[in-house]
């Protein structure tokens, strides 16, 4: 039971973060690996800059909605940045082209953080009343899980009336289902991109504070692998597809937690292994993903 | 008299293309050894291996058209296949006691060895490729991050292999500028021979225009797996080697740092053509080299000016970017070294 609750708080972080880059994906045919420095961004938002282990708190000491807004319109203006500077220039080029510079944009941000921060992992205290456990019908759930669900659920829902009964929303689903179309039919690509991105950074921003809580620490590569796991969500659930991609990044953070608790102590270690052999079987079987979104089916 | 003809003009524009690449970078290479400072050295070896194992890459992706980033897995993969071979007799039993005893009891000679490695790298390839590569496009290059994922989770608790997270140290150090650079012709002239082959041709035709390919009797599943089998073998020489030039791996070495480099590397140069491989590796290596030097302080007249540390990494990430901003296509625009033409009139000329 322990175990199920474990999956659902995993599960719920790897969706937003596949929300996120299910959301550029759909627009813009991009997988924007920089959403891991987003995330990053945001959590060394909350310190004062210097090179020190024990660093002071800076935005993270504020109260908490100006903390959390602060967070979030940092991480949003970085998101608009990089969206403006690198690739506004190269859209249109193939998906390839635009990984790799999305890569070297990572690589940018990982080496300014390591510059102005150096490069080791800093612990601060941040939120600690909230990883305390709350008790729930026999259970002991940390709170931040229970905060990361919540997160989680509003965002989703959030982000689904949006998209659905805003003219906005309506725009963006257009863009992602025939950008050229839609450009056609008075679309402005430029504003669509862009919203998309600082939609984007919004979800990076509250996952990076919801980690930090989770963890306590700041690292420079810190959201590399929530990124990376949220991204094979994104694939498993079906690119292009919001709510598959949710599903996807529930499935994924599940199945791994799941696997830690079931699998046999010898193959525990390859637990990971388990996780993306299923990612390639899912591929196989269904290579549109769980979910088939019209925009993305390939021809022949 | 014609099929004769045709043929001494494939095999110089064959021998063209090679030496177009190798001759040049033999010269570099020379002036650079030359220069008496271990660190150049050492920086020439480490992009003489990687133009090993990009053009290895360029060999799957630019001939397919399929983004790759499970290739480095075949690096690591070739890089602790060598380990076994030919890495300390005394400590061997201990560290791996996980290895057959005849591994265990001899020490293969390095070259064999190098060659060994790309080949067990190859046949992974083959396993993997099988399944990975019955996708397409997109799909495919994800698959193949999957694949260094799950290579990286296997080698990391294999103990009783590989040391598990922690590093083997003790390997033979004898890669010096000249066999790197030996290396690094035989990977170009591999490159170029399987580019101008039928196999080259066909992939490149299912790369351009899929349907019409398989209309025109190409099994292009087929294609892609033997692509992908002869880059994963330069990768897992180029593993072999570069074990070789620090004495020292770790799981962590072939993993997301390393595969980024090369395929940025790669991009950098231009995607589709074996040219781009060495264009960009020597690019991107002599950017981060300057910008090293520049780092450790240069003499201005009286004035000793050094850029803050960590810079490096800055002005190499805004060189790629910049490059792929305004250059799509990669320095050299994925073309080729072409044989003359008048070279070719005299060859022509010459046969009458």
């Amino acid at each position: 039971m322990q175990s199920l609750v474990d999956a659902a708080a995993t599960g719920s972080l790897y969706a937003l973060v596949a929300l996120a880059i299910g959301l550029v994906f759909g627009v813009m045919r991009l997988i924007n690996f920089a959403q891991a420095d987003y995330i990053t961004i945001g959590a060394y938002a909350l310190i004062v800059p210097s090179a020190s282990t024990v660093p002071t708190l800076f935005i993270g000491a504020w109260p908490m909605p100006l903390m959390v807004a602060a967070v979030a319109l940092v991480v949003v203006l970085v998101a608009l940045a990089t969206e403006r500077l690198a690739f506004r220039p190269l859209r249109g080029t193939d998906p390839s082209t635009l990984l790799v510079s999305s890569f070297a944009l990572s690589f940018l941000f990982q080496q300014t953080i390591m510059l102005i921060f150096n490069s080791r992992p800093k612990s601060i205290e941040f939120g600690s009343a909230l990883a305390a456990a709350v008790e729930i019908a026999g259970l002991r759930v940390p709170g931040v899980q229970l905060l990361t669900m919540a997160t989680t659920i509003v965002a989703g829902t959030l982000l689904v009336f949006f998209l659905r009964y805003t003219a906005l929303g309506v725009e963006i689903r257009a863009a992602a289902e025939d950008f050229t179309m839609a450009q056609l039919l008075g679309v402005r690509a430029n504003r669509v991109i862009a919203v998309s991105f600082a939609i984007s950074g919004l979800l990076g921003a509250s996952v990076s504070l919801l980690l930090v809580v989770q963890t306590g620490t700041l690292d420079y590569r810190m959201g590399i692998m929530p990124v990376i796991y949220g991204f094979f969500a994104t694939v498993i659930g079906g690119m292009g597809s919001l709510p598959a991609a949710a599903l996807g990044g529930f499935l994924v953070g599940a199945a791994s937690q799941l696997l830690q608790a079931w699998l046999p102590p010898d193959l525990r270690p390859f637990r990971d292994a388990f996780v993306f052999g299923f990612v390639i079987a899912v591929l196989l079987f269904r290579p549109e993903g769980l979910a088939r979104p019209r925009a993305m089916r390939e021809r022949v | 008299m014609a099929a004769d003809r045709h043929r001494l003009i494939e095999f110089a524009s064959f021998v063209w293309s090679v030496a177009a690449l190798a001759l040049p970078l033999g010269v570099l290479v020379f002036l650079l050894s030359r220069s008496g400072s271990l660190a150049v050295e050492q920086t020439v070896i480490e992009a003489l291996i990687k133009i090993v194992a990009v053009v290895g890459l360029y060999v799957f992706i630019g001939n397919s058209g399929i983004m790759s980033f499970g290739h480095v897995a075949f690096m690591g993969i070739g890089a602790y296949a060598a380990a076994w071979q030919t890495c300390c007799p005394m400590l061997k039993p201990i560290v791996m006691s996980g290895l057959p005893d005849i591994l265990l009891q001899n020490t293969v000679p390095n070259f064999p060895a190098s060659v060994a490695s790309g080949l067990l790298a190859a046949a992974a390839a083959l396993a993997a490729g099988a399944v990975i590569l019955r996708l397409n496009g997109i799909a495919a290059s994800i698959a193949s991050f999957s694949l260094l994922f799950i290579v990286n989770v296997i080698y990391s608790n294999a103990d009783r292999f590989t040391q598990g997270v922690g590093s083997i140290v003790g390997l033979p150090v004898y890669v010096t500028p000249t066999v790197a650079y030996a290396w690094a012709c035989a990977a170009i002239a591999l490159a170029c021979l399987y580019h101008r082959s039928r196999f080259g041709v066909a992939l490149r035709a299912c790369r351009e225009d899929d349907v019409a390919a398989r209309a025109a009797g190409i099994n292009v599943y087929v294609q892609r797996l033997i692509a992908f089998v002869l880059s994963a073998f330069l990768l897992g020489v180029s593993g072999a080697l570069y074990g070789s030039l620090l004495g020292t791996i770790s799981v962590d070495t072939f993993f997301l740092d390393m595969t980024f480099m090369l395929v940025a590397m790669l991009v950098v140069g231009g995607v589709r053509s074996v040219a781009g491989a060495v264009v960009g590796v020597t690019a991107v290596s002599a950017v981060v080299e300057i910008f090293r030097q520049l780092q450790n302080g240069i003499e201005v007249g009286a004035f000793h000016v050094a850029l803050p540390a960590g810079f490096q990494g800055i002005a190499l990430a805004l060189f790629m970017l910049a490059v792929l901003i305004f250059r799509r296509e990669g320095i050299t625009g994925g073309h080729e070294a072409i044989l003359p033409e008048r070279l070719r009139r005299a060859l022509l000329a010459l046969k009458k």
